[in-house]
């Protein structure tokens, strides 16, 4: 194991690097997408709450690898994206589609007594919403968006199957050349422990201190 | 005393778990010492009275699924049923044929694990892979090419050696290593099977799909835009692949292929999936 | 856009279509073998963890952590090239059902474990007043309402099995992916029209589940 983690150190290296961009941007580009949809689905216009409501079900109904799949085959027809970009594409709108169930179940826990407070201290509904209500949505879905990065991390395995040049499509690379499949994969798996492990236990000790606060 | 007697439970069975663990991987290692124990291929297929063939369900011309009848179809697929009938009068012994679906990323490991006895599938003979699975002697002769777009001014693999071209290939297969070779410059994806891969090359993700040309015309033939150019720039005589130090399956293979080249029942098989192929001389390939 | 009609009126002949739904076939069987499975080990390893046994609770928890945060995969991948070494040998169909198993049993142990946690204190202590043991309060009075809490995210992870049932196309299962490939090897025009027909089907698979788990909310909430 040690000589086949030495031996191709450099391509594990880059692979975690891709592994870890893809998943940051992604965590990034779905949290804010998936507020956008969190706030359409409560806004008082039949048309957005149907937009959205649209985009959470397609989204959250269909594997990660169809959607991937046609960002790669499909839409690059129309703009020229490659594996990496088509694999982080897919995995944002996935994942925000998961966020926005997340921040809205955070919205609708805030509780419409202090809507109704906000209002009538002559804030507009955008104040409400941006001053009141996110922030602390936010604070209550914390844990829940910690997991869904770890998912997200998990997720960009998905790269492989577009040659995003992630952990796992350099796993079955190294796999292929070096035939041994058992320690590629073991190398990869620790790789990946080192980005979701921690990030579970910190979550799980948010979770505990946000709930001796509550 | 609620307390105490949870807490002896805990340390018991958190003992007993170790005890498993321990016990689970000490004979883990021990079988994984056993079963790498030399068995001999051609003992187990008589014994069976069956050879389990991996065959490719994705390529055309070699070994494409048939989706009414659920059995792959090609050359690969009828030279492997031709091998078993040979090799059964050989021993003497009645065997069937059996096919599993293998991909070029998944072959080798399952014939390592011998989930398979052999496989027949587009697969080169290299020294690297000689190294760890056995060859037959070579049944049919290919050679690495390139696939490009009618009118891209590509004429050959030397022309794609640069840091903007990038060339197409499927993972596991030999043509994405070599293709290194010959444009190191060039950028190479790996994906995962030939639809794939030719969806990508019509989606512009790179300029050239390479691999051997007996699969490109398979390609060729229901993409017309797209066309087979600069001849083979390699040598990839495929083989029957069987695990690692199988003298006895290897020497009765050999001598099945010699016997159904002489026999004509090769040159039937050539014909029958090679002859429609535009661009290909099929009668080149006939022994 | 004529590349995507191209292709659509031929890929779906009378064979490839039958084809296909027997790829659907053997996604749903996955899918149902895999999630009774996995409650059943999800519930088991939960009340585990949940019940803080000494030294026990905390061991079986650091396992759960570790295959949880692995990709499922490169569970599948594991479990299929790497269990043969020890002389395992499992047909294709068996080594997704156990990689799925294990994987989504670790993930609903986690809910069913959140899910009780949920349930304040003060309910075990009053059943305990009422003298009830309690193994009692655990079954009469936690579990129910705990249940109650864990259906909604039990279904959402039920959806998420039946699609990564997809990732199995990695060790060639012939379920629903597989076989549109396949389709797809006869002419890649087909590869947008079978990739389109796949989203499709896996959207009424999972809508329809979808449907079942707020029908199911609304009962529990009258």
């Amino acid at each position: 194991m040690i000589s086949l983690l030495t031996s191709n150190f450099h391509s594990f290296l880059v692979a975690f690097g891709y592994t870890l961009l893809s998943s940051i941007i992604a965590l990034i580009a779905s949290t804010v997408l998936g507020t956008l949809f969190a706030i359409l689905q409560i806004v008082p216009s039949k048309t957005a709450n149907v937009i959205a409501r649209a985009y959470i079900e397609v989204f959250r109904n269909i594997p990660l690898l169809i959607i991937v799949m046609f960002f790669y085959l499909v839409v690059t027809k129309i703009v020229k994206i490659g594996g990496f970009t088509a694999g982080t594409i897919g995995l944002t709108l996935y994942t925000s589609a998961f966020i926005a169930e997340t921040v809205r179940a955070g919205i609708n826990s805030v509780g419409i007594g202090q809507t109704e407070g906000a209002r009538a201290n002559g804030l507009s509904s955008w104040q409400t919403l941006r001053i009141i209500i996110l922030p602390q949505a936010f604070k209550i879905a914390i844990p829940s968006l910690g997991n869904q990065f770890i998912n997200l991390v998990k997720n960009s395995s998905i790269l492989a199957f577009v040659a995003g040049g992630d952990l796992m499509y350099t796993a079955n690379n190294v796999a292929a050349t070096t035939f041994d499949s058992f320690n590629s994969y073991i190398i990869v798996g620790i790789f990946y422990l080192i980005i979701t492990l921690p990030l579970n236990y910190y979550m799980k000790f948010l979770e505990t201190k946000l709930k001796g606060m509550a | 005393m609620e307390k105490a007697k949870k807490r002896k439970i805990g340390i018991i069975s958190s003992i007993i778990l170790t005890l498993l663990i321990i016990f689970g991987v000490v004979s883990a290692s021990a079988l994984a010492e056993n079963n790498s124990k030399h068995v001999d291929t051609w003992e187990r297929v008589k014994r069976l009275g069956k050879i389990r063939w991996g065959v490719k369900a994705d390529t055309k011309l070699f070994g494409l699924m048939d989706t009414k009848t659920g059995q792959p179809e090609g050359f690969d697929v009828d030279i492997a049923k031709a091998l078993t009938v040979q090799l059964s009068k050989q021993s003497g012994v009645p065997m069937q044929a059996d096919f599993t679906i293998v991909t070029s990323n998944t072959r080798i490991q399952l014939l390592k694990n011998a989930n398979i006895d052999g496989f027949i599938a587009t697969a080169t003979i290299t020294p690297e892979r000689e190294k760890v699975i056995d060859f037959s002697n070579s049944y049919f002769k290919a050679g690495q090419s390139i696939l490009v777009k009618k009118g891209s001014g590509i004429k050959s693999i030397k022309d794609l050696n640069n840091f903007k071209s990038t060339i197409i290939g499927v993972a596991g297969s030999n043509s994405v290593i070599n293709v290194k070779k010959f444009a190191p410059k060039a950028k190479v994806l790996a994906l995962g099977d030939y639809g794939q891969a030719m969806a990508a090359l019509k989606a512009g993700q790179g300029q050239a799909l390479t691999t051997d040309n007996g699969i490109l015309y398979g390609l060729a033939t229901e993409n017309p835009g797209y066309t087979v150019v600069g001849g083979t720039f390699t040598s990839e005589p495929y083989g029957v692949a069987f695990d690692n130090n199988q003298p006895e399956m290897v020497k009765q293979t050999n001598k099945a292929l010699k016997a159904i080249i002489a026999n004509g029942t090769y040159n039937k098989l050539i014909k029958k999936w090679f002859r429609g192929v535009p661009g290909l001389d099929w009668r080149s390939l006939e022994k | 856009m004529n590349i995507i009609a191209a292709g659509i009126f031929d890929a779906f002949t009378k064979n490839n279509v039958h084809y296909l739904l027997g790829g659907l076939g053997i996604t749903v069987g996955v899918s149902i073998i895999s999630v009774i499975g996995s409650l059943i080990f999800g519930s088991f390893i939960g009340i585990i963890i949940y019940e803080k046994i000494p030294f026990l609770s905390r061991y079986v928890s650091i396992i759960n952590d570790v295959i949880r945060n692995l990709p499922l995969l490169l569970i599948i991948f594991f479990v299929y090239f790497v269990l043969p070494v020890i002389g395992i040998y499992l047909p294709v169909f068996w080594a997704t059902v156990i990689a799925m198993t294990v994987f989504e049993s670790t993930m609903l142990a986690e809910i069913i474990r959140g899910g009780l946690l949920a349930i304040p204190i003060g309910q075990t202590e009053g059943a305990g007043s009422v003298g009830m043991t309690n193994q009692q309060a655990l079954l009469n009075i936690i579990l129910p309402q705990a249940i109650k809490k864990m259906i909604p995210p039990i279904i959402s992870q039920l959806i998420s099995l039946v699609k990564d049932t997809s990732l199995a196309v990695g060790i060639v299962l012939a379920e629903m992916t597989f076989r549109g490939q396949i389709i797809y090897a006869q002419n890649s025009n087909y590869t947008i029209p079978v990739f389109i027909a796949l989203a499709i089907m896996y959207f009424i698979l999972n809508y329809g589940l979808s449907l079942i788990a707020r029908w199911f909310d609304h009962r529990m909430a009258a």
